[in-house]
């Protein structure tokens, strides 16, 4: 409307633009806006709060770098004299690495087979009302809730016999047991949030039910999605009774090579230490990337 | 209740504001008289919630001072300034019942309980809420909860100003109507401050003596709502207000003749030369529909609106909006129209320009 | 809001039942199974009744196990729990540092729970263990693997770091949920910090906190792998928690009848809690109206 670079010919209300002695006050401004919006008691307590959370890992860390002489031998905070030599010997020795190649195959199976089968019913669920649906639901949520202790012997026997023990499958189905409900229970609180009209409107503009669910519904709950495979991805990735119950020798998690050492070999703590170190990798990378949603995704999308 | 003052108030929310463009509030000087009721028009992101935040202390201003009656209050912070405020979206306090909503702001002052009660009582019976007194705040219709947030604010009897952000927002249409109404009853009783933020013309004219038109993070004019209608200060002022704003056509002035494409038309008063860009502004309710005597127009489409009719012409390339009254015959071939020369505002570079006392 | 009601639907939750048909309710059924029955072996089954019920049900084993299980349980929800909130309300709102918090927090979340364990075996050795090591520097006497209050203290304060962030993460989640609008109504109502804890964000976390409750109680009521790393259950019976029990008698010493009856009452508990913790989180959605 106005051209408002343009400096009026007649004086008006209103019509200075820049108060001349701004600079002289901001500085004061600025403290201000920062101490009202930051008490530093809470950048005190984070700070701990921090400390206690990272001390432990920083510890796993440090011993990574140690040899085995330097931990037994001598107490450090930092290693003395730092080696890569513990990496090595996980990242050349095929009965270290094949863990990690176990654990993320069934991790990745895992991921995919809970994300496609809880899509279709976290959309029915969201959407329609239907015989038992809420009943449905709870039973669902108990999956999430029970004790894998109560399933390790029976997946034994029952992957057993049917041949399919020591498989990456068998771990991916048996973590379907918890990452299912789950990956229903997220996608289901996101999907609430996309209103019902553009369901109708993509109906009455002629799409058909598969076509609307891939082309107009899944990218809007694209967040949703990723989410969900995030904690799909984790939990799976954190297991470890049933990993360890359902694998002997193809299939075996990282995390158990890691118990099986500590056992057997006894006291190889730098290996151990850079092991651990080498779990937390995947988790820490896929982190980064869901940061603004993890709340979020941990309320369930109830938020 | 305090007169506010708000001298050289200016705000930008960067750290380094360099340029005028960086200020969502530039600078604005003005008394807001004690006990009266006042509106903040204009469109979203004007900076009119800023300038509310400004009073209210929520923000504090990178420029200027504030003033409550003669006390300097620009560092105090939003407790101590002793304002209520009603919000866009209700704030109640929802596991509190509204008996404790309206007694909170007393109880957190220290007030003692016989009074608490008392005052409580009444504010319930100025806001209608007297029989839900025992309810939870929780559930409550939008309405309700806006009259709550209300009743907080005049709970107090040493509130310095009252101060509403778009209040309105989300209430049914046919509650708004009744709130405005109960609003300014109160005010015409108890005479509080009253600061009113809004984006809709119909509230700010029929609650305010005074409206306060903000465009572009400025202040274009102050005036009652019939100065706003008569003599809009700013090309913004005109278009914004009235339904539809105010005709606008680039012209020439020369003393009391205004000449648009080699058609001259006469003015109220004379005018100085003016440079820049020039134009002339009237009201829709100031064009008449003529068979002689004004400048040629082309009939677009009419709009019968109930009490009287639109008419959507186009005078030398320009639209032009009229008001016709109901029911006579509008002009088919040859339409022309014709300007009250007395309502005729004109405009330089957007500002309006008085003219020579005739 | 009303859902439309369409049994259809029915066929969009199939694959979800199919699966976990074959992943909880097959293994479920052979656990019913194996808790009526006995065997000398040679897969040689015969009927007991409840008989291993009444067997579990007086057996002190089971019992003690309950009983250290809902005693931790109770511990480490009444840390958590408090301690996440307060965290959560020292967060920074926003930016950058509001990230870093996230994914620092976040870290533990993400770690092997064996792994879990393994760093605080190391961390509370008190020969080449950062914590053990300054405690015994500091006179006190503390072994984990000895002393029965230094094995629970270590299990729980391992638990604290492992999963306070949780509720810290879902609590912020509900806190960032509250307009800005509410905190400057409180100042102008010059209500006090606590009041605004109180009226204001208390009620709105409530929802996320109960969702925060139901999955800490759940998780450490499964507990298995963490104390299993660090104290395998010792010294003693001390850290026995029921998973570790279970699968003990499980897989350790192949008592099956015993084991299942034992996991059929074991995830009945968790059942009924879970269901009154669904009932009310499902009152609070719809109290709220964003069910």
């Amino acid at each position: 409307m106005s051209d408002t670079t343009m400096k009026p010919t007649v004086s008006a209300p209103g019509a200075a633009s820049i108060p001349g002695d701004v600079t002289a006050e901001r500085a004061t401004a600025n403290a201000r806006l920062k101490s009202r919006f930051r008490p530093t008691g809470s950048a005190f307590v984070m700070g701990l709060y921090l400390l206690f959370l990272l001390l432990p890992i920083y510890w796993l860390l440090n011993m990574s770098l140690k040899t085995n002489q330097e931990i037994l031998s001598t107490f450090s905070l930092i290693p003395l004299r730092p080696t890569l030599e513990n990496y090595l010997t996980i990242l050349t020795d095929p009965s270290w690495y094949m863990g990690y190649v176990n654990s993320l195959i069934y991790v990745v199976m895992n991921t995919v087979i809970s994300i496609m089968v809880a899509l279709p019913a976290a959309y029915a669920f969201s959407r329609y009302q239907f015989m038992g649906d809420k009943h449905l639901f709870f039973w669902l949520l108990t999956n999430r809730m029970a004790p894998p202790a109560v399933f390790a012997l029976p997946f034994f026997q029952l992957y057993s016999s049917v041949g399919l023990f020591d498989t990456h499958i068998a771990v991916a189905l048996a973590h379907c047991l918890f990452n299912v409900p789950l990956a229903v229970w997220i996608l289901e609180g996101f999907m609430r949030g996309v209103p019902r009209e553009i369901d109708e409107t993509a109906y009455i503009d002629g799409y058909s039910f598969p076509r609307f669910f891939v082309k107009i519904f899944m990218p809007l709950i694209a967040s949703g999605i990723g989410v969900a495979a995030f904690f799909c991805f984790m939990f799976s990735w954190v297991e470890l009774l049933l990993s360890r119950t359902l694998t002997s020798v193809d299939a075996k998690p990282i995390a158990a090579t890691m118990t099986r050492t500590v056992s057997a070999s006894g006291l190889d703590w730098g290996v151990l230490a850079a092991a651990g170190i080498l779990t937390i990798v995947p988790g820490a990378l896929v982190i980064w990337f869901v940061r603004n949603y993890i709340a979020k995704g941990f309320a369930l999308g109830r938020v | 209740m305090a007169q506010i003052t708000l001298k050289n108030i200016a705000h930008s929310y960067m750290d380094a504001p360099s340029e005028e463009a960086d200020y969502a509030l530039k600078e604005v000087d003005h008394v807001w008289r004690d006990g009266e009721a006042y509106a903040l028009l204009g469109p979203s992101g004007c900076g009119k919630t800023t300038l509310l935040n400004i009073v209210s202390g929520l923000l504090r201003p990178s420029h200027g001072r504030v003033l409550f009656g003669g006390e300097d209050v620009t560092d105090m912070p939003t407790a101590e300034r002793n304002i209520a405020q009603v919000f866009q979206f209700p704030v109640v306090y929802d596991t509190m019942t509204v008996r404790e909503n309206l007694a909170f702001p007393l109880k957190n002052r220290g007030i003692e309980a016989q009074t608490i009660t008392e005052r409580v009582q009444r504010v319930a019976a100025m806001i209608g809420m007297e029989d839900e007194l025992n309810r939870k705040a929780r559930g409550l219709t939008a309405d309700a909860k806006q009259k709550i947030s209300l009743g907080r604010g005049m709970v107090r009897d040493d509130v310095n100003a009252l101060l509403f952000d778009e209040p309105l927002t989300v209430i049914d249409p046919h509650m708004k109507w009744e709130l405005r109404t109960q609003l300014k009853r109160l005010h015409g009783q108890f005479g509080h401050t009253m600061i009113y933020v809004t984006h809709d013309q119909t509230e700010a004219l029929t609650f305010a003596d005074h409206v306060v038109v903000m465009h572009d993070g400025r202040v274009v004019q102050i005036g009652t709502p019939e100065e706003l209608f008569e003599r809009p200060a700013h090309t913004f002022v005109g278009y914004f207000i009235g339904s539809p704003g105010m005709n606008l056509l680039p012209a020439e002035v020369r003393g009391d003749r205004a000449v648009i494409d080699g058609h001259e038309v006469m003015l109220g008063s004379g005018y100085d030369d003016l440079s820049g860009k020039v134009e002339i502004g009237i009201r829709p309710e100031f064009v008449r529909l003529t068979d002689e005597g004004g400048l040629p127009a082309t009939i677009k489409r009419v709009e019968d609106v109930g009490r009287h009719r639109l008419v959507r012409a186009e005078v030398l390339g320009r639209p032009v909006n009229v008001i016709a009254d109901e029911g006579g015959p509008l002009p088919s071939e040859n339409a022309q129209v014709a300007f009250d020369p007395a309502r005729i505002n004109v405009y330089a570079n957007d500002w309006r320009v008085e003219g020579r006392a005739a | 809001m009303e859902k439309t009601v369409n049994h259809k639907a029915w066929f969009l939750v199939l694959p979800v039942l199919v699966l976990v048909a074959f992943s909880a309710v097959i293994p479920l059924m052979t656990v019913v199974n194996y808790s009526v029955q006995d065997t000398f072996g040679n897969n040689v089954f015969f009927w007991t009744g409840l008989e291993w019920f009444e067997q579990m049900l007086k057996s002190d084993r089971m019992w003690n196990a309950l009983g250290r299980q809902l005693v931790f349980s109770a511990i480490i929800l009444a840390i958590e729990v408090p301690l996440g909130i307060f965290v959560a309300l020292n967060m920074p709102k926003r930016g950058f540092w509001a990230s870093v918090c996230l994914v620092l927090m976040s870290l533990p979340l993400l770690i092997p729970w064996n792994v879990v364990g393994t760093i605080w075996q190391i961390f509370a050795r008190v020969d080449i263990g950062l914590l053990g090591y300054t405690l015994r520097a500091l006179g006190v006497n503390y072994n984990y693997t000895q002393d029965f209050f230094a094995a629970w203290t270590t299990v729980i304060v391992m638990d604290v770091w492992h999963w306070t962030s949780l509720v810290a993460l879902l609590a912020y989640a509900g806190l960032q949920s509250i307009p800005d609008a509410y905190y400057q109504a409180a100042k102008i109502d010059q209500a006090s910090r606590w009041a605004v804890f109180r009226y204001i964000e208390l009620p709105k976390m409530a929802g996320v906190l109960m969702i925060a409750i139901l999955l800490r109680f759940m998780d450490s009521f499964m507990i298995y792998t963490e104390p299993f790393v660090v104290t395998g259950g010792g010294p003693g019976n001390a850290t026995t928690f029921l998973s570790i029990d279970l699968v003990k008698m499980a897989l350790g010493q192949f008592d099956l009848g015993p084991a299942a009856a034992f996991s059929i009452m074991y995830f009945l508990v968790i059942l009924v809690i879970s269901y009154v913790f669904y009932t009310v989180m499902t009152n609070l959605d719809k109290r709220d109206g964003v069910a």
